[in-house]
């Protein structure tokens, strides 16, 4: 612990901590703009100056370490005019433009030029101008107005992994770039963007969209990748206008995917605003009531033990919960969630949950990541495992194709006989896992999806148990789930053994990407909010909410309960989803016993009290899961083929299908009729 | 004595003569009022008229789409949705303003960095209906083109006291 004196107040801070973050301890506030607590020192700004005792110069608080006796000043008349200095600095450079700058309004240029800079400007001289450069389909620069605080270069080398920022030239005439103007290959790449003090890299999409003034901000969960990231819906009237990250250090820090923040353009397209009736070939618009009556009219002469059920990506758990009920009162027991086919087990709680938790990572120090590209199906896990990397003495190692992640990793191999070969201990891999104290392993999706998941599952665990990563203090095994609706699907249980093949009514609830075959005669009910796959083949579409529009319950990869909030009202006729589900249930005689969003809620902690609960963690209890059959050669496959387009709603945004053909096919030969 | 005094200002009918020469007096004035709408009075040239959205003078129109107007607007009357317009430049795509709401205070005007929207001398718009006075872009716009000479006159001649 260091004792200083930060203006006249006597504190007590830990060693190692900068001037800046002691100040920030006891509340008072210092001007910053490269300075962010989440990336490395650059102290370049020199906005953060201070007065120290003895000192012969000021110093910029963000890059001194505390010491012992220091006497700090940050009030005095003499900083005061060294912050205006400063400013009026970076105001050389900085041009005028705030009333067409997207940053207008939100701005810490801005924001703090009025709190800290002069009333008027003494520069008569020439301003610098620099030419525009290309960040992708996803950023807009404007390098103008870069005060080159370098944060984005920081962010991308840091937190991103992907070294393409970076800045030429010296004094005057640095410029910050991509050196080739190529488009940025992060998947976080968007976070530049609330990273950029200044209106230098904004939002490409959201450019000149709307002010941060005329938004309705609402706090939600994003539902895009298992994650839950908390993010924030920012609204104007019927419309969501863009998606920001909210901070939750156990989840996200505060970073967001760019499909959580720019796929929410699909929100407004492709969208199921009323009710269809398939007549012959052709779905036509209906009422909700002829679309019920349709409904009825085949439940009333079906078996109810034929009905089945299929919850897709993004359904809520108070709609499976609904629906789930509804289907037992109809004599069916044959819901499923886990709709790619994945072989998670529903038994053990612990066998398909990301159990070291996100923030766990930092405690690991050996990772075996077996059929996952972190990369795509979670990037945020992925930069905790890069920053878990960074932080050193930290190892990884890959069983299958071998992709690009933005940590070093061993390729091991590519498929199950190379865990089988690590359990028995033969494989180099299995020495490493023995000597670590904290060792981790990630089972992705595309190892479960095959038809030995249930085997590679098991495998997994006896890994697991073999290695030591089982203890009372620490869990080292994790299941990385690609869908938001899978951990609470199974967590009420919307699972079964029976398949489709027999059901001659299958209810599809949100199921676009369903890998079982739905019979050719079967009757299909789609309830969703987008017109994808499930819709096409669907006799009966019940519009529904997407996760901007409900008020829904979803656990994430770790078994972390969250809720998203309403933002704006689900389009034209659509409704929330539970309560489609209610109304139909009083279609078919058999009403279910709520009425209220409260009193579903209700009805779910009676099915695991789990629901009943904040969204902090569960103690796990491990159990025997996964079987142990044969498994079979072949190697792994991440099931993400696009990082972009994973779901209705990403599929349907025009941002998300730009960044496909620019990042993704822009390799792919050009015919004459493109574009 | 203040009752002697107000009888004999009674019965002279004193307030009647002062009242009468009044009229008199004024009878023998040059006459203020003016034949409207033939004739108009000044206008000073900080009136707040009808609104008007103007353009440079090489037919670039001047709104940036900054909001400022909108936001200030203490009445909401102003609507504005904008986009990146096909050479990339911040332009609005629709400019709504509701004459029913507008109570004509000239914040509007004030807050514009560009001079785009301004009040003009414009006072006579009465209109049949009230669809009428929901004023859209193109309308804004036509009036700018029509009123420019006046409104840039009144805008240098209030300069100096800005």
């Amino acid at each position: 612990m260091a004792k200083l004196t930060i203006d006249g107040m006597e504190v007590e801070v830990q060693n190692g901590l900068t001037v800046l973050q002691a100040c920030e301890q006891i509340g008072i506030e210092i001007p910053r703009f490269c300075y962010h607590e989440r990336l490395t020192i650059a102290g370049n700004c020199r906005m953060c100056l201070v007065e120290m005792e003895r000192a012969p110069k000021p110093v910029a608080s963000c890059s001194m370490p505390v010491g012992d006796g220091m006497v700090i000043t940050t009030n005095s008349p003499a900083v005061q005019k060294m912050r205006q200095g400063v400013m009026e600095f970076l105001l050389i450079n900085h041009p005028l433009d705030c009333p067409i700058c997207d940053q207008g309004g939100e701005c810490d240029l801005q924001d703090q030029a009025l709190a800290f800079g002069s009333d008027h400007s003494r520069y008569d001289e020439v301003k610098r101008a620099v030419d525009d450069k290309s960040f992708g389909p996803l950023i807009r620069g404007i390098m103008t107005r870069c005060i080159h605080c370098t944060r984005c270069v920081r962010f991308s080398n840091e937190i991103a992994g992907v070294p393409e920022m970076g800045a030429t030239g010296r004094g005057e005439h640095t410029e910050i770039g991509t050196y080739i103007n190529n488009a940025l290959t992060s998947e976080l790449s968007g976070n530049m963007i609330d990273l950029c003090p200044v209106g230098a890299l904004t939002s490409a999409p959201y450019a000149f969209a709307a002010r941060p003034w005329e938004l309705k901000k609402t706090e939600s969960i994003d539902v895009m990748d298992a994650v839950g990231s908390a993010i924030r819906i920012d609204a104007r009237g019927p419309e969501v206008m863009r998606i920001l990250p909210r901070l939750n250090e156990d989840v996200n820090e505060e970073w967001i995917s760019d499909k959580t923040r720019f796929a929410c353009d699909g929100l407004k397209r492709q969208r199921l605003d009323q009710p269809y009736v398939r007549h012959g070939s052709k779905l036509e618009p209906a009422t909700w009531d002829a679309a019920f009556a349709a409904i009825a009219a085949k439940v009333k002469s079906t078996d109810g033990s034929r009905i089945a059920a299929l919850a897709g990506d993004t359904a809520c758990v108070e709609s499976m919960m609904a629906l789930k009920d509804l289907l037992e009162a109809l004599g069916s027991d044959n819901v499923e969630c886990r709709q790619d086919g994945a072989a998670l087990d529903p038994s053990c709680r612990a066998g398909y949950l990301f159990n070291t938790t996100i923030a766990g990572i930092e405690e690991a120090d050996v990772c075996l990541i077996i059929g996952s590209n972190t990369r795509h199906e979670a990037p945020i896990i992925n930069a905790r495992l890069r920053k878990r990397y960074l932080m050193g003495g930290f190892s990884a190692g890959l069983i299958g194709e071998a992709v690009e992640l933005t940590f070093p990793y061993t390729p091991l191999g590519a498929g199950p006989e190379i865990l089988a070969e690590i359990l028995s201990g033969k494989h180099g891999f299995a020495n490493i896992l023995k000597k670590a104290t904290n060792p981790m392993l990630i089972l992705g999706q595309g190892a479960l999806m095959r038809s030995d998941g249930a085997a590679v599952l098991g495998l997994a665990r006896k890994v697991a148990e073999k290695f030591n990563m089982v203890r009372d203090d620490w869990n080292g095994f994790n299941v990385l789930h690609t869908a938001a609706a899978r951990v609470g699907g199974l967590d009420i249980g919307f699972v079964s053994d029976a398949t489709l093949e027999s059901a001659e009514i299958i209810y599809l609830l949100g199921a676009d990407d369903y890998t079982a075959n739905i019979p050719d005669d079967a009757f299909v009910i789609y309830q969703g909010h987008h017109g994808d796959r499930g819709a096409h083949r669907a006799d009966v579409v019940l519009p529904g909410a997407a996760y901007t529009e409900k008020n829904a319950t979803y656990v994430n990869t770790e078994g972390r309960m969250q809720q998203t909030r309403l933002a704006v009202f689900p389009p034209g006729d659509a409704r929330e989803d539970w309560a489609v589900i209610r109304a139909l249930s009083g279609v078919l005689g058999h009403t279910l016993p709520y009425d209220t969003l409260a009193q579903v809620r209700g009805r779910m902690v009676q099915i695991n009290p789990l629901f009943g609960g904040d969204d902090s963690l569960q103690k796990f209890t491990w159990g025997d899961f996964g079987s142990g059959g044969k498994t079979e050669p072949g190697g792994f496959a991440s099931p993400i083929s696009n990082f972009y387009m994973t779901d209705p709603i990403s599929r349907a945004s025009i941002t998300m299908a730009r960044c496909t053909e620019m990042l993704l096919e822009s390799d792919k030969g050009k015919t004459g009729t493109d574009g | 004595m203040s009752f002697i005094r107000h009888h004999i200002k009674t019965w002279l009918l004193e307030e009647l003569v002062i009242g009468m020469a009044l009229t008199l007096r004024y009878m023998f004035r040059r006459k203020l009022t003016i034949n409207y709408p033939y004739e108009k009075g000044p206008l000073s040239p900080r009136f707040r008229g009808e609104h008007a959205l103007r353009r440079y003078a090489n037919g670039e129109e001047r709104c940036i789409a900054c909001k400022l107007c909108e936001a200030i607007c203490p009445a909401q009357a102003i609507t504005i949705e904008a986009e990146p317009r096909d050479d990339g430049s911040r332009r609005t795509t629709r400019y709504d303003i509701d004459m029913t709401k507008c109570i004509y205070c000239g914040y509007c005007e004030e807050a514009c960095p560009v001079d785009a929207i301004v009040e003009g001398p414009n006072f006579e718009y009465a209109t049949e209906s009230r669809e009428e006075l929901l004023y859209d872009k193109g309308k804004l716009l036509a009036n700018g083109e029509r009123w420019e000479v006046e409104i840039a006159k009144r805008l240098v001649d209030d300069a100096e006291y800005r």
